[in-house]
């Protein structure tokens, strides 16, 4: 549980310049704690609900309302394993037990080292290559049980990094946009209406 | 050609609803106008007040608007012209029920143990428009029930229906979005963030909008059945702005306040303070006896305690009242004998300890403000504005404290103006206030220094005043000189004088002629006992004692000679012995006078102190007699708002033991001294006050009781701001009574039981005041009435009466152009009968005392009041208690860093007056070189240190270790 750390509050208010009205930050704030700590924390909604002038209410109601935000922690790697139509078709059930089996806990629970979250999910959109599962959000096609060992056992110590970087890391908020592309509301941009928080 | 003209001029749009052709207003919403028109579409997140969010889905209806009939809601749609809608057809019945059965999925059904049970819309509605069972066999969702969301209201989830209701009132209407729906789909539910409670000052409002039991009062819950509940419509007296409400008792014991929609004043809101406040009045601390200090006690002042105090009979108490003020008539003599309070009061008691003061005991000296406001002529004197004048002007001046803190309700109305309306506000405060993020601009100024301030920035000077702030000044003199200006003008600050709050009135008046005025003084009825002469040198009706005297020479036994002193002489005086009867009514100068060492010293140096009080209050405690008033809820008659709006109040419980109102108090003391008040009913007061008062001329008690009197009248020829066109009131405010919880059905039985405006019992007919005076009133009143039509104390039928009122109310309108008036047919010489006098205009007669010059050691003193505090009615609300802030010295960290304090620590606060400890709170939104202290709050605090005498207080803070002064 922790705030967001000086360089991430720095780059917060770099985002929050960036919008005419500052709560227009909210998501890309929580993607950015989300990627500090790995799931919200409930002081990092409160800093965030700081930093854009609204209550932690409202940042708690926006945050829980998407579930890639994880509002309790998780590991390192959220495996989610389809079990929609296609995939149950094409051994999906059937995929999600040997990722139970092998992972030692039942979907919707963490591994006691804290390394993988397994989730039972719906419709990844990837039914052309079912069965199928996500790690991170990153996909993995057409999967085999011993695939998935193979995977889980590289992920486990410490390769295929690149493939699948921790959970909650993110590229798009980390764009650079140039000052002079910032909307005019910006940080010292034209007024915003009365008990408007900027 | 003719049917192209008729369509240019059309101003409404046509609509056939059930077969029937009706005109609606443009923009108006199909369920709004179909209800103005009889037809009560089902609905439950729809509320008038709030914006449509379509999210219930119970008011769809058949709606054809020229491609064919459709399913709609109507609370989504604006009227079209030639659209038909259709509300009876077999798709919407089906589509209705539909809705209900799926608002039902979740719903425990669990109305046995509910609160809300037997007036609840989701019951009712299920009954009128639902499916007779359920399909659903499956497991409800379960969450733990109720959990407190904050000290005054419990949640529960299960009964919820998500019609965000209570989340758009936090939002939209208080401004503090402190509840939002959590979680999503099956699992969404209201909550607020964890360990971060619903502490709005506006919670209690949800209760009262939510359409099922899910959310719940601390205060009400498992007290009553709504069918056992009896209500009448009274106004709220928590503060002075005049919410009306619907008060309701069970087992004649008041159990809930909720707020009815009168479209000038508070639009169906309240705080939660004035909400939850009738705690008090059933506290087992009121006062049911008369008290008299025992002769074995301390005689008086120092160390009294309550036991020295000894329950008597009014009799003995009377004895005793008479003996003492005999002692203080005889010597030094009237002049001695002064009275302090009366907000508390209604008009009529006002009115009636007004005449009494002046005629029976023959002082000046009265005073309903605690030098705790403003002068009264600046009060009675200015000219005046309306609140809804104060949201439609283009900008509104605040020179007042925190409204948020002392005038809730004004607050939500000036926020609503400037949200949704683009008011421009300007705010001119020593300190960041509940109103600041409301400002366009915000100018601060260093205590003392208001005048220089405001006089720089209504002259366009903006580089004068306060450094740094020139830009804000510049913005703030265009925006003030632009269009309309109404100032909103209270005490910012009790540390320092009233005189440059007055001056800088005077200014603003004075640059910018046509500026009119709303007072920001807070306590209850403090603008009708101002009006009602409870303040020196002002007699009834608004006018001087100059120039009234020869009016009411007329009317009454006797008018003093001369000017008398205000609270802040009284206390003066009283501290050098120079009273010798001092009468608090219902004031407790040791808490609200700014200066407590003066008001303990006034306490003791007082020669015979009586209190007229409901309770036991720090200063009634030093009383050689104390007799018990009836308060609230215990007493009819009318009270008076900021903008000078008089509405009605009404009796809804019996008061305990043989407390009486305080008009009847009045009435038996002059009655006991030899004189004689002349009425005997709270009725027959208000006549003799429409008969005298010239400002409240023509308020006849009928037109208060009609639908007209419903929103309360503007006293002194205010005139009401015109059409409301913005949004429709509350269901059946057109057929004005009051609606029930919701208000969402005409034939709500909880909303017409003995609500009807036109049934409603009249609780003070038949009413007799103890021993003899009402006889004798009565007897005097239709003795004297010769010919003027008032000798209707024996009129048995109150229909009589009121047509009897309307048709003098008529009269007198048609003579009231000649300018020509008669005071009373009791007795006076026609031949010489003096003119209605003209109401006082204030002027500044003196300037302000300049504040000392700077000093880098010292901090001045900013102290103003919070909602919560140390009050009579908060301290005897066990609900609200816990919510006193309690003291703490605000500073900018600037000034404390030096010391090296942190937040938490105790600081040693130190003034002229006296040294208190308290709790260091660094702030960065308090300017540097000034210090704040809430007042009146639990334990020592702001009054310890504050010198009245002086224009501005200021204080240096120490740390503990440093000092050796007392610790706590």
């Amino acid at each position: 549980m922790s705030r967001l750390s000086p360089d991430n509050e720095e780059l917060a208010r770099t985002i929050i310049g960036r919008y005419p009205r500052s709560r227009s930050a909210l998501i890309p704030l929580l993607h950015v704690a989300q990627e500090q700590e790995g799931w919200v924390s409930r002081d990092a909604m409160a800093h965030i609900a700081e930093l854009l002038g609204i209550t932690p209410a409202e940042v708690l109601g926006t945050c829980s309302f998407y579930g890639m935000f994880k509002l309790e922690p998780v590991g390192r790697y959220v495996v989610g394993v389809c079990t929609n139509i296609s995939c149950l078709l094409l051994g999906g059930e059937e995929l999600l037990e040997h990722c139970e089996a092998r992972l030692g806990v039942k979907a919707g629970a963490t591994t006691d080292d804290g390394m993988f979250t397994l989730e039972d999910v719906e419709c990844i959109a990837a039914c052309t290559d079912a069965p199928c599962l996500q790690v991170n959000y990153r996909y993995f096609l057409n999967i085999t049980h011993d695939q998935v060992d193979a995977l889980f056992d590289d992920l486990r110590a410490g390769r295929r990094t690149d493939e699948v970087p921790v959970h909650g890391t993110l590229t798009r908020v980390r764009q650079h946009v140039a000052p002079e592309r910032w909307s005019g509301h910006g940080a010292e941009g034209l007024p915003l209406p009365p008990g408007q928080a900027r | 050609m003719a049917e192209q003209t008729e369509q240019a001029t059309k101003t409404t749009v046509t609509v056939v609803l059930d077969g029937r052709e009706i005109e609606a207003n443009p923009g108006e919403l199909v369920i709004a106008a179909a209800e103005r028109n009889g037809v009560y579409i089902p609905r439950f997140c729809y509320h008038p007040r709030m914006r449509p969010v379509g999210m219930c889905r119970m008011c769809i209806v058949e709606i054809d608007s020229g491609r064919g009939p459709a399913l709609q809601p109507s609370c989504m749609l604006p009227v079209a012209e030639g659209m038909k809608v259709d509300t009876q057809s077999a798709l919407t019945k089906k589509a209705q029920d539909g809705v209900l059965e799926f608002l039902l999925i979740n719903h425990p059904l669990d109305c046995p143990v509910c609160d809300k049970g037997g007036e609840c819309p989701l019951q009712d509605q299920t009954l009128a428009f639902g499916p007779g069972e359920t399909r659903f066999v499956e497991e409800k969702r379960h969450f733990e029930k109720p959990i407190p969301i904050s000290e005054l209201v419990y949640l529960d989830r299960e009964r919820c229906v998500l019609c965000d209701r209570c989340t758009r009132f936090a939002k939209e209407v208080a401004g503090d979005p402190l509840i939002s729906f959590i979680d999503r789909g099956n699992h969404t539910q209201v909550n607020t963030f964890p360990d971060d409670p619903f502490s709005s000052y506006f919670s209690g409002n949800t209760v009262q909008l939510c359409p099922v039991g899910a959310l719940l009062a601390r205060p009400y819950r498992f007290r009553a059945r709504p069918w056992d509940l009896d209500q009448v419509e009274s106004t709220c007296t928590a503060c002075a702005f005049g919410c009306r409400v619907a008060l309701q008792s069970s087992a004649n014991r008041l159990v809930r306040k909720l707020g009815v929609d009168v479209d000038p004043v508070n639009q169906g809101w309240t705080c939660d303070k004035g909400r939850f406040d009738f705690e008090a009045v059933n506290s087992d601390d009121r006062l049911g006896t008369p008290l008299v200090r025992s002769t074995a006690g301390p005689v008086n002042g120092n160390g009294g305690s309550p036991v020295d105090l000894a329950p008597t009979s009014w009799s003995e108490a009377w004895d005793r009242v008479i003996e003492g003020i005999g002692r203080a008539r005889l010597r030094p003599g009237p002049e001695s004998i002064a009275v302090l309070g009366g907000a508390r009061l209604t008009n009529e008691d006002a009115y009636a300890w007004s005449k009494l003061a002046r005629s029976v005991l023959a002082t000046d000296s009265v005073d309903a403000q605690l030098g705790d406001g403003l002068p009264a002529e600046v009060v009675v004197g200015l000219p005046r504005a309306s609140i809804d004048a104060a949201c439609a002007a283009e900008t509104v001046l605040l020179l007042a404290p925190d409204l948020k803190e002392e005038l809730p309700v004004l607050y939500l109305r000036l926020r609503q103006a400037v949200v949704d309306g683009g008011l421009n506000l300007v705010e001119v405060s020593p300190v960041a206030t509940g109103m600041t993020p409301y400002a366009t601009v915000s100018v601060r100024y260093r205590p003392g220094e208001a005048a220089e301030v405001v006089r720089a920035l209504v002259s366009g000077d903006g580089g004068v005043g306060a450094g740094g702030q020139s830009d804000a000044m510049r913005r703030a003199g265009e925006l003030l000189r632009k269009g309309s200006l109404v100032c909103v003008l209270g005490r910012p600050s009790l540390a320092e004088r009233a005189q440059p709050i007055a001056a800088a009135a005077a200014a603003v008046l004075d640059a910018l002629p046509a500026t009119t005025f709303l007072s920001a003084l807070r306590r209850a009825n403090v603008h009708g006992a101002l009006d009602m002469g409870l303040a020196p040198g002002i007699l009834p009706g608004r006018v001087s004692l100059d120039e009234g005297r020869r009016w009411f020479a007329e009317a009454w036994p006797a008018v003093p000679a001369s000017r008398g002193l205000d609270a802040e002489g009284i206390i003066a005086a009283a501290a050098e012995g120079r009273v010798a009867c001092l009468i608090l009514l219902g004031a407790d100068p040791l808490a609200d006078f700014p200066d407590r060492s003066l008001a303990r010293r006034a306490l003791a140096g007082a020669g015979f102190v009586i209190a007229v009080d409901s309770f036991l209050t720090a200063s009634s405690r030093r009383a050689d007699v104390v007799l018990p008033a009836a308060t609230y809820g215990e007493k009819g008659g009318t009270t008076t708002n900021i903008e000078g709006r008089v509405s009605r109040l009404h009796q809804k419980i019996t008061a305990p033991g043989t407390a009486r109102p305080d008009w009847m108090i009045a009435a038996e003391l002059a009655w006991r001294l030899g004189g004689d008040l002349g009425f005997g009913s709270e009725d027959e007061v208000w006549d003799e006050i429409e008969r005298l008062a010239p400002s409240h001329h023509g308020l006849t008690r009928a037109r208060l009781a009609s639908a007209e009197g419903f929103d309360g009248l503007l006293a002194g020829g205010v005139a009401e701001v015109g059409d409301h066109d913005a949004p429709p009131t509350m269901s059946g405010a057109d057929a004005p009574g009051i609606q029930g919880p919701l208000g969402h059905t005409k034939d709500d039985s909880l909303a017409t039981t003995g609500m009807g405006h036109d049934v409603h019992p009249d609780p003070q007919a038949g009413a007799e005041p103890a021993g003899a005076p009402a006889g004798v009133a009565r007897a005097e009143a239709a003795a004297g009435a010769g010919g003027s039509g008032y000798a209707d104390g024996d009129t048995p039928g109150e229909v009589e009466r009121d047509a009897d009122a309307v048709e003098r109310s008529v009269e007198a309108e048609g003579s009231g152009r000649s300018g020509a008036f008669r005071p009373s047919g009791g007795g006076g010489d026609r031949g010489s009968t003096p003119q209605r006098p003209s109401p006082l205009r204030w002027s500044l007669v003196e300037p302000p005392p300049s504040p000392p010059p700077l000093d880098r050691y010292s901090l001045r003193l900013v102290s103003a009041r919070k909602l919560y505090d140390d009050g009579t009615l908060v301290q005897n609300s066990p609900s609200l208690v816990p919510l006193a802030p309690g003291a703490r010295i605000r500073v900018n960290p600037a000034d404390l860093s030096p010391l090296g304090v942190v937040a938490g620590s105790k600081l040693q606060v130190s003034s002229s007056q006296g040294r208190v400890v308290l709790e260091a709170a660094p702030d960065p939104a308090v300017p540097q070189g000034s210090a704040v202290v809430a007042f009146n709050q639990p334990g020592p605090g702001a009054a310890d240190l504050i010198d009245s005498t002086q224009p501005v207080t200021e204080v240096r803070i120490e740390t503990l270790s440093g000092a050796s002064g007392p610790t706590p």
